[in-house]
C-alpha cells in the first residue's frame, strides 16, 4: 500500500513526464468546466476526450478500472438517484408503483453521472501519472509554496501508507484481547472507536519521532536547496494546451446543442 | 560506487562535545530527565553512553543533536555545547540516528533520503548527488538511487539511515539505541557499517546500546549515567565493565554487560497448584495440530510460509526463529487463531477444543481467549483502557463473563504474580517498558489460555527485563501453559528449551530441541 502510493510504477508516456503543476492546472480547467453546467452535452465532451486521451497519456483501462470502479459505481448511484428524484417533467418512460421515471428525470440522471465521471477521471489520471515526491517539488520550487509545509505533507503522506498496516495489526492485536466479542451495533461501534483512537496514539507517536528525525537533519531552517530541479518543458505546452482545448469543446458543444445550462445563472 | 574519496578535511572535522553540570527537565514533569552531567569528549572520541532505564541516555543524545526543543517544553540547566556552540546552532554537525528503522525515513526513494539533510544545508545540486553517492558508499548500501525506502530490510534502513546523517558531514555520531529493532545479522551488518564509517571519516561517536558487547570492541571510552544524576563511571571500557564497583550496579541497572548472564529466578512460580489462573491440561496432552499449513497476511498477499507441519502440546515450549520478513509473525498469528490459514489444516484436539465450534480462526472472542492468548510484539497496540486494574479486569469480566468473585480472584492473583499490584491505578499508557510488557502479558493470563503466543517477547528488553519475562515463562511452561515465541534471541531460546521452528524461504524446519542449560 505505502509502495504504492510513494513510489508508483509510472508508465513512460510524454504524460508522465509533464509537469504535475501543468497536470494540475488543465485538470483544474477541465473540472470547472464540467461543474460548472448540469447538462450531459458537455460531461459527455469531456467524458469522450479523456476516454480518446487514454492511449496518449499512457493510461490502461485495467489500471484506471482498479483505481476508479468505487467511483463508477458511485456515478451509476448518483444517476439513479437523480433520474429518482428530480422533476417529473417531460413524457413517461417507466414507471412501477413509487418508481416514477420521465424523459427529463432520465436526462437530468445521465446529466449528473457523466458529470461525475467526467470530474472523477482527470484525478484518477493525475494519481496514476504522478510521483507525490515531484509533486511536493513542483509545487515548492515553482508555486514557490513553503517547503516546510510541502515537505511535511509529503512526510505525513507517508505515514498514512504505515498507518494502513498499523490498523490492521491494531485490529488482530484487539480481537486477542476479546475486543469485538459483543455482537451489538453499540459494542460494536464502541469498538471501532476505540481502535481509532489507539491508531491516533500511534500516529501521534510516529509523527513525533519523524518530526525530531527532520529536525535532527537540519529541516525547517529559512535557507533550502533542491536536489531534484522541477521544470517546464515543451510537454507541459501540450497538456496545458490540450486542457483548455477540452474544456473550450465542452463550452461550445453545450451551448450550441443548447444544453448549457450554467448553474449560478 | 564509491569512487569519490575525499580527504577527511574535506568531510568536515571531528567534534569536541562538552557537557559541565548539564540538565534537562520535561515541561510539566517534576524531576529532571537528566542533571548534573559533566564530561569532556575531545574529537574522534568513541564513546558508549550506560545507565539504567530512565537515567536519561536518549535524552542526553537528544540534547547533543539540538532536537530536544525549546524553551516551552523543558529547562535546561548548565551547558552542553558541540565544538563550543549550543547543540540547537551546531545541528547538521551532529548526526542522530534512531532506534525505530521505520519512523525516522522521510523520503519515498533512497537517494532522495540521503539528499535530504544536505538539501536542509542549503548545498548546492552537484554537491548534493556527490554527498549522495559518497555517503551510499561508505555505509555499503548498493541498491539503486530510486529504490524505494519501504522494500528495504530493517538493517539497510538503519545502514540508509546512517548514510543520510552523513551526507551531512557531520563532526559527532549520535547513535540511539540503532540496533535494538534488529535481527542478529542486521546488528552486525549495523556495527560493521558503522565501524566503516568512523574509520573513514575519524568522526566522534556516542552511541547508547544496552547489549554492550555489540560495541566493547569498537568504543575506547564508556560514560555511565546514574539514575539519580550526574556521571556514575567514566572510563577505558576494560576499567569501568570490570571494576568491582561499577560492574555490579551496571548488572543492578539492567545492561547487558559482556560475560554476565542474567539470573533467573530458580523457585518457578506454580500458578496451576492453587489454581490461580484456571485449569490446563497435564503436560504432554495434545492440543494443536498443523498439517501442511499455509499462512498469509492477507489473502490479496499470498502465502508467505508453506508446508507447515507440527504438533504443539501442553507444557511445551516452541520457539520460532529466522530471518526479520520471513514470516514469523503471520506464522504464529496464524496458529493463534487471529489470522484465517491460506491453506492446509490447523486443529484443535478436544482438549483444547472443549465444545468450541469450527476451525481457530472461526472461534468467537470468548472461546479464544480462554484457549488461546496472544500478546503482540507493542504492548500499547493491546491497551484498551485507561487504568492497569481496567485492563486485568476486561478479559475475564467482559470477554469471559466469570463471576464477580472469580473476577476479583485471578485478578488479584495474576497482579501479585506480575508484580503489578503497585500499579493498578496507574494508566497503562504512562508505564516503563518493562512494565508494559509485564501488563500485557497478565492481561493475557487473566482469561487463562491453555497456549500463549508471544511476538518478540525479549525484542530490546533490558537485561532485567529479559530474565523477568523467561523466568515468568519457564513458569507458565511448568504449570502446562503451552508457550509459543518468535524471537531471534538465541539466549532466549536457549533459557527456555522446547523446540525451534525455523522459517526461512517460505517454509518451516523444526531443528533440535534447543539445550535449556542456561535455565536451570
Amino acid at each position: 500500500m505505502s509502495l504504492d502510493i510513494m513510489t508508483p510504477r509510472l508508465t513512460a508516456s510524454p504524460f508522465t513526464r509533464a509537469n504535475p503543476l501543468s497536470k494540475l492546472a488543465a485538470v483544474a480547467m477541465v473540472t470547472v468546466v464540467v461543474m460548472l453546467s448540469v447538462d450531459w452535452v458537455s460531461a459527455g465532451v469531456v467524458l469522450a476526450a479523456e476516454l480518446l486521451l487514454m492511449p496518449v497519456l499512457g493510461i490502461s483501462a485495467w489500471a484506471l478500472f482498479k483505481r476508479g470502479w468505487p467511483l463508477v459505481v458511485a456515478a451509476l448511484v448518483g444517476a439513479y438517484g437523480t433520474a429518482l428524484l428530480a422533476e417529473k417533467t417531460g413524457a413517461v418512460v417507466f414507471e412501477a408503483g413509487p418508481l416514477l421515471f420521465t424523459e427529463d428525470s432520465i436526462n437530468s440522471g445521465v446529466a449528473i453521472g457523466l458529470r461525475s465521471l467526467a470530474v472523477a477521471l482527470p484525478g484518477i489520471f493525475l494519481l496514476l501519472t504522478t510521483d507525490p515526491t515531484d509533486l511536493a517539488d513542483a509545487l515548492a520550487q515553482k508555486l514557490k509554496l513553503p517547503h516546510r509545509f510541502v515537505l511535511g505533507a509529503l512526510a505525513g503522506l507517508r505515514l498514512v501508507g504505515l498507518l494502513v498496516d498499523e490498523w490492521r495489526t491494531l485490529g488482530l492485536a484487539r480481537r486477542a484481547r476479546g475486543v469485538g466479542a459483543e455482537n451489538k451495533p453499540l459494542a460494536k461501534l464502541a469498538a471501532f472507536l476505540g481502535q481509532a483512537f489507539g491508531l491516533i496514539v500511534q500516529a501521534i507517536r510516529r509523527a513525533t519521532r519523524l518530526a525530531v528525525a527532520m529536525e535532527a537533519r537540519g529541516f525547517g531552517g529559512a535557507q533550502r536547496t533542491w536536489a531534484r530541479e522541477s521544470t517546464f518543458s515543451r510537454v507541459d505546452i501540450w497538456v496545458f494546451l490540450g486542457g483548455a482545448l477540452v474544456s473550450a469543446a465542452a463550452v461550445t458543444a453545450a451551448v450550441s446543442a443548447g444544453t448549457w445550462n450554467f448553474i449560478f445563472g | 560506487m564509491a569512487t569519490i574519496q575525499s580527504t577527511t578535511a574535506e568531510r568536515g572535522h571531528p567534534a569536541a562535545v562538552t557537557a559541565e553540570g548539564y540538565g534537562w527537565r520535561h515541561a510539566g514533569r517534576k524531576d529532571p530527565a537528566l542533571s548534573d552531567v559533566s564530561f569532556r569528549i575531545e574529537p574522534g572520541e568513541r564513546v558508549l553512553l550506560l545507565g539504567a532505564s530512565g537515567a536519561g541516555k536518549s535524552t542526553l543524545l537528544h540534547a547533543i543533536a539540538g532536537v530536544l526543543g525549546d524553551d516551552g517544553e523543558g529547562d535546561e540547566a548548565g551547558s552542553l555545547a558541540v565544538d563550543g556552540m549550543h547543540p540547537v546552532q551546531s545541528r547538521g554537525r551532529t548526526g542522530l540516528v534512531l532506534q525505530d528503522p521505520e519512523s525516522q525515513v522521510v523520503m519515498a526513494r533512497v537517494g532522495d533520503e540521503v539528499a535530504f539533510g544536505a538539501e536542509n544545508m542549503a548545498l548546492p545540486r552537484d554537491e548534493i548527488w556527490s554527498r549522495v553517492r559518497e555517503s551510499l558508499g561508505d555505509v555499503g548500501l548498493e541498491v539503486p538511487l530510486d529504490h524505494a525506502t519501504t522494500a528495504l530490510s530493517g538493517g539497510q534502513k538503519q545502514r540508509l539511515a546512517l548514510a543520510s546523517v552523513l551526507a551531512m558531514r557531520p563532526g559527532v555520531l549520535l547513535l540511539d539505541e540503532p540496533t535494538a529493532n534488529l535481527d542478529p545479522d542486521g546488528v552486525l551488518e549495523v556495527r560493521d557499517a558503522v565501524v566503516g564509517v568512523l574509520e573513514r571519516t575519524g568522526a566522534t561517536l556516542i552511541v547508547v546500546e544496552h547489549r554492550v558487547a555489540v560495541w566493547a570492541d569498537v568504543v575506547d571510552r564508556v560514560i555511565v549515567l546514574a539514575a539519580s544524576g550526574g556521571v556514575l563511571a567514566d572510563g577505558p571500557p576494560a576499567d569501568v565493565l570490570n571494576a568491582a564497583g561499577t560492574r555490579e550496579r551496571l548488572i543492578e541497572a539492567g545492561v547487558w554487560v559482556p560475560g554476565y548472564t542474567p539470573r533467573l529466578r530458580t523457585s518457578l512460580p506454580t500458578g496451576g497448584g492453587n489454581g490461580s489462573d484456571g485449569g490446563h491440561g497435564t503436560p504432554g496432552t495434545d492440543l494443536l495440530r498443523a498439517a501442511d499449513l499455509s499462512v498469509a497476511r492477507t489473502r490479496r498477499a499470498g502465502p508467505v510460509v508453506n508446508k507447515v507441519s507440527l504438533e504443539l502440546a501442553a507444557g511445551e515450549a516452541l520457539s520460532i526463529t529466522g530471518p526479520n520478513g520471513a514470516g514469523k509473525s503471520t506464522l504464529a498469528l496464524t496458529l493463534a487463531g487471529l489470522l484465517t490459514p491460506a491453506g492446509g489444516k490447523l486443529e484443535a484436539a478436544p482438549e483444547l477444543r472443549r465444545g468450541a465450534a469450527g476451525t481457530v480462526h472461526k472461534w468467537k472472542s470468548a472461546e479464544l481467549v480462554t484457549r488461546i492468548g496472544t500478546v503482540f510484539q507493542e504492548p500499547e497496540h493491546q491497551f484498551l483502557t485507561h487504568r492497569v486494574i481496567d485492563e486485568l479486569e476486561f478479559g475475564p469480566r467482559r470477554v469471559a463473563r466469570l463471576p464477580e468473585d472469580e473476577v476479583r480472584r485471578r485478578v488479584d492473583a495474576i497482579a501479585e504474580r506480575l508484580r503489578l499490584t503497585k500499579l493498578l491505578q496507574a494508566n497503562p499508557f504512562t508505564l516503563s517498558g518493562g512494565e508494559k510488557r509485564r501488563l500485557s502479558v497478565a492481561t493475557m493470563l487473566a482469561t487463562s489460555p491453555d497456549i500463549l503466543v508471544l511476538d518478540e517477547p525479549t525484542f530490546g528488553q533490558d537485561a532485567n527485563t529479559w530474565a523477568e519475562m523467561v523466568s515468568l515463562l519457564g513458569g507458565l511452561i511448568a504449570d502446562g501453559h503451552a508457550v509459543v515465541s518468535v524471537t531471534h534471541d538465541g539466549d532466549f531460546t536457549a533459557a527456555l528449551g522446547g523446540n525451534v521452528l525455523r522459517v526461512a524461504d517460505g517454509t518451516a524446519q523444526l531443528q533440535a530441541p534447543a539445550t535449556s542449560g542456561r535455565a536451570a
